[in-house]
């Protein structure tokens, strides 16, 4: 696109002026795109979302009017409190055991000295380049009666093991965090050895020197330099796990046994996509985004009093 | 016998290397029992684990095995169209919102005018909206628009990322000097002279680092698809491949063999671009 001529005058002065100044015009040109996208895509179906969440829809065309009641029937749904239940016990898989071995990997590969970091790096981040629905697919052939890795290596080694266990049957939630685990370890670790790289060397060799040994090195130098990624990592894998629906939803093939694979979002799926109550879907959209809301506020919460302090 | 300082620190890395060496044998043993999968038939998917014990070279009956799943995938059942349905959203998601990305980042970082602010927050707040909320209103304004069951209804919402912007706009802010494009204007550049010849090449790595990521992310997308897309011949791999489980289940050499043409290219692309791709990934985080 030419640069429009501002004015067609020649003499010098004029012609400085004219390319010096940056033209008005140009950012919002460029911020086009953007501004186009965010007011049809974003602020006008978040309008709708906040009206059809009073509504009861089915598929797109009909609706009716119900004001609270789509809240009030989803406050009092079982199946509703399942699929939180179920979520919870996720984020809780992902928090106390994913993020440990992250950090733990993260810790080794720091190691001054260490061959093959690069090696083992990539090694521990591919996972992470598996689509969701492509890691369902490939541990639900893992846990496969039969003919699974898991149970025909199980019953390779103790023959009394029964090849056709059905660990999917009776073990969903171990299963449905061991696939996150072997996902996103290495995504984390990523995070943690990018920030475990920013703690000052000097400052663990003065520590050393002076007798600190390692646990206390890690607790008092290097938990705290890491402190504000390893609360954004925390926040990522909440609402990560609060947003879950693929991984259960192809490894299980739906819900799984009792529901005890049901998440919020799937149940968000089921209710407007399967059922195709929009309006009902729009509240459980409202519920699942003020409880994400709420953990970040909490995670800024926490880092301001960390500064503080 | 005393050992040097040297060498008791290069002993204390022997049991971090077995530790590291054995998360590495648990992350890859999955992709190595998918590939041998992929490459049998039925019958020895049921009798051996990984290759098909023989006569042949190192013990594995290397004649057992056999090419029959893909071309079942091809011949019959079509996979060819979902994967060039794949790799042509991706590409196209990846192009235009790394494009128009760079963009709108480009106007925040280096421009001031009335209203910047404002924009600003606007990316801000739009990073924060969880993308669940909009699937509902989101399905009702494609259907408004006649945009559903089109390619145009999964690539139009996605072009501009929020994300996107302001990892761009970070970048920029220190990798691009006013001057150099001050006086690329006082020489007579025109605004998108300057942006494409001057700014872009100074972001490279971050624009590889996002064509991956958005490529990725197209990729592996299942939900937006599964909810916009209706006629099966539009369907791209993750779809496709879930709906092939649903109708082939227990046919475990074709779904493998599906499985492995779905995450073999995005994991070649990543072995090409990897320092890039891990480098953009974190630079948002880290630096703040």
């Amino acid at each position: 696109m030419p640069v429009p001529a501002v004015n067609s005058a020649s003499t010098t002065t004029v012609v400085v002026r004219r390319y010096r100044a940056e033209p008005v015009w140009v950012p919002w040109v460029f911020l086009a795109p953007f501004l186009l996208t965010f007011g049809v895509f974003l602020v006008w179906p978040l309008i709708q979302s906040v009206v059809l969440a009073c509504q009861q829809t089915f598929g797109p065309k009909s609706t009716a009017w119900v004001g609270f009641a789509n809240f009030s029937f989803l406050l009092h749904d079982p199946l509703f409190w399942k699929a939180v239940s179920n979520t919870a016990w996720f984020a809780a898989g992902s928090i106390f055991l994913q993020l440990p071995v992250s950090l733990g990997l993260a810790l080794l590969l720091n190691r001054p000295g260490l061959r093959g970091r690069t090696v083992f790096r990539l090694v521990f981040f591919a996972p992470s380049l598996v689509g969701l629905v492509f890691v369902g697919l490939l541990f639900s052939l893992i846990f496969a009666p039969r003919t699974g890795l898991v149970n025909s290596v199980l019953h390779d080694f103790f023959p009394a093991f029964d090849p056709e266990f059905p660990w999917l049957q009776i073990y969903v939630m171990p299963a449905l965090i061991l696939a996150a685990l072997w996902l996103y370890a290495g995504f984390n670790m990523v995070y943690f050895l990018a920030a475990l790289q920013g703690v000052p060397e000097e400052l663990m060799e003065a520590a050393a020197l002076d007798g600190a040994g390692p646990w206390h090195r890690f607790r008092h130098i290097v938990l705290p330099e890491i402190l504000p990624v390893a609360t954004f990592v925390v926040l990522m894998s909440l609402l990560g796990s609060l947003q879950l629906f693929e991984l259960p939803y192809i490894l299980l093939t739906g819900a799984g046994p009792d529901n005890r694979g049901l998440t919020i979002v799937m149940y968000l799926y089921d209710n407007g996509f399967v059922t195709g109550d929009l309006g009902y879907a729009s509240a459980v959209g409202w519920v699942l985004a003020l409880l994400m809301g709420s953990f970040a506020l909490g995670q800024r919460w926490f880092n301001k009093r960390q500064e503080e302090s | 016998m005393a050992l040097s300082n040297a060498q008791r620190q290069k002993l204390l890395l022997v049991p971090i290397y077995i530790a590291l060496t054995a998360a590495g044998v648990f992350t890859l043993v999955p992709f190595a029992w998918l590939v041998c999968a992929a490459f049998k038939t039925n019958a020895d998917i049921f009798t051996s684990n990984f290759l098909p014990l023989g006569d042949g070279f190192l013990g594995v009956a290397w004649g057992q095995l056999t090419l029959v799943n893909f071309v079942r995938l091809f011949r019959e059942l079509g996979i060819g169209v979902a994967l060039t349905n794949s790799v042509f959203l991706s590409a196209t998601s990846a192009l235009l919102a790394t494009f128009c990305c760079s963009l709108a980042g480009y106007a925040l970082a280096k421009f001031r005018f009335a209203g910047r602010g404002l924009v600003m927050s606007l990316v801000l707040a739009a990073l924060v909206v969880p993308g669940s909320l909009l699937m509902a209103p989101g399905y009702k304004l494609l259907y408004d628009l006649g945009l559903l069951n089109s390619f145009a209804g999964l690539i139009l919402p996605g072009l501009t990322p929020a994300f996107g912007v302001f990892l761009f706009r970070q970048a920029m802010v220190n990798a691009v000097p006013a001057t150099l494009i001050e006086s690329a204007r006082i020489d007579g550049a025109g605004e998108f002279r300057i942006f494409f010849t001057i700014v872009l090449p100074l972001v490279r790595p971050m624009i590889g680092a996002y064509l991956m990521i958005t490529f990725l992310g197209t990729w592996n997308n299942f939900i937006g698809p599964q909810i916009v897309l209706q006629d099966p011949s539009s369907f791209p791999l993750s779809v496709a491949i879930n709906q092939l489980r649903g109708l082939y289940g227990t046919d475990y050499g074709l779904i493998m063999s599906g499985t492995l043409i779905s995450i073999a290219p995005v994991l070649a692309l990543f072995l090409l671009l990897q320092k890039e791709f891990i480098a953009g990934l974190t630079s948002g985080a880290v630096k703040g």
